[in-house]
């Protein structure tokens, strides 16, 4: 014997959402095309609950996707920058479309969407906060740092360490040792 | 659309100012929850709420009746609870003295009121942006210092 059923996608995905989202017991509202809202945001732990709860019915969290490809294009630029020798050599284009397989105009693309900010703008900010610690420390001068983070020349770095932090070297160097002696003086009272 | 809200608070005792940065941050595309305060103890009182969910930047102006930004500065920094929170100081003084004072006691960001409100909106989009980075990638928190 056959039996034909007739169903609707939508109040199945829905029933599923609201059964599982309850199971959770997190305040949540569902709007329609596969958005849900919650009124707080989710910690990592229940987002990975959620994500296991939902994938064995073929459900999955996009933006986690997106977010998790950003974090792979800051990772690869953080060891473009800081470990790789032979990377001096690239543009950060070629060299992440090679690293991650996707074209460059993808990966900006989403890298936009999900940060409100750039890939460009991310390259300066974390060279610039690598030229931060080297600095503090102070093991080297501006033209040894330039020369670490591929800079043509001293002036390019100074002038992008100002456009980016709206202080000089110097007086970020400053403020950071005034910034310790005042901490010391703090927990030694 | 895929973000998570970010939460962001002022405290500033002029009516006008609260209302043009209000109408600023509502303007540009990044999604934001903003807690008003007309001053410093009102602002401190919130933060020191149980459950109270914390803003991932605040906003402070100097000059405030009852507490003023630097007393809230310097509480917020003295309290390991609040280490997540950006401290941006909003304020119409450009005297460098009370910038890199402000600075070695803990502020991340020091912006001089703008003139204009354009100028206003790309202050603030440009200090989310940025702080948006620092609390998502492995960026050092401790050298967050930003001048507009």
């Amino acid at each position: 014997m056959k039996l034909h059923v007739k169903y609707d996608f939508n109040t199945i995905c829905k029933a599923v959402l609201q059964e599982q989202l309850a199971a959770l017991s997190i305040p949540y509202s569902l709007h329609g095309l596969g958005e849900i809202e919650f009124e707080r945001p989710l910690s990592a732990d229940q987002r990975n609950k959620l994500i296991a709860s939902l994938s064995p019915y073929g459900i999955e969290i996009i933006d986690d996707q997106k977010s998790a490809l950003v974090q792979r294009i800051k990772e690869t630029i953080t060891n473009m920058i800081l470990h790789d020798e032979q990377a001096k050599n690239y543009k950060v284009s070629s060299y992440l479309s090679e690293k991650l397989n996707y074209s460059y105009v993808y990966l900006s693309n989403v890298f936009s969407e999900v940060t409100y900010s750039s890939i460009e703008n991310f390259v300066i900010l974390k060279k610039i906060d690598h030229a931060k610690s080297l600095i503090i420390n102070n093991d080297y001068t501006l033209t040894e740092i330039a020369y670490q983070l591929n800079y043509s020349s001293v002036a390019h770095l100074s002038y992008q360490f100002k456009k980016t932090t709206g202080l000089t070297p110097s007086t970020f160097q400053k403020i950071i040792q005034r910034r310790r002696v005042n901490g010391s003086l703090r927990s030694n009272s | 659309m895929n973000l998570q809200t970010l939460n962001v608070a002022l405290a500033d005792d002029d009516e006008d100012d609260r209302f043009l940065f209000k109408e600023a941050i509502d303007e540009i595309k990044i999604q934001t929850k903003l807690s008003l305060f007309t001053n410093g103890q009102e602002l401190m009182d919130y933060l020191n709420l149980p459950n109270v969910i914390l803003p991932q930047v605040v906003f402070l102006d100097l000059n405030m009746p009852v507490k003023n930004g630097i007393q809230c500065l310097k509480e917020i920094r003295e309290n390991n609870a609040l280490d997540s929170m950006s401290v941006a100081i909003y304020s119409t003084s450009s005297s460098e003295k009370d910038i890199e004072d402000t600075f070695v006691y803990g502020a991340n960001i020091y912006i001089n009121k703008p003139n204009s409100f354009t100028k206003l909106k790309d202050a603030i989009e440009k200090v989310l942006q940025i702080n948006w980075q620092y609390n998502t990638s492995n960026l050092n928190k401790e050298n967050f210092l930003l001048r507009l």
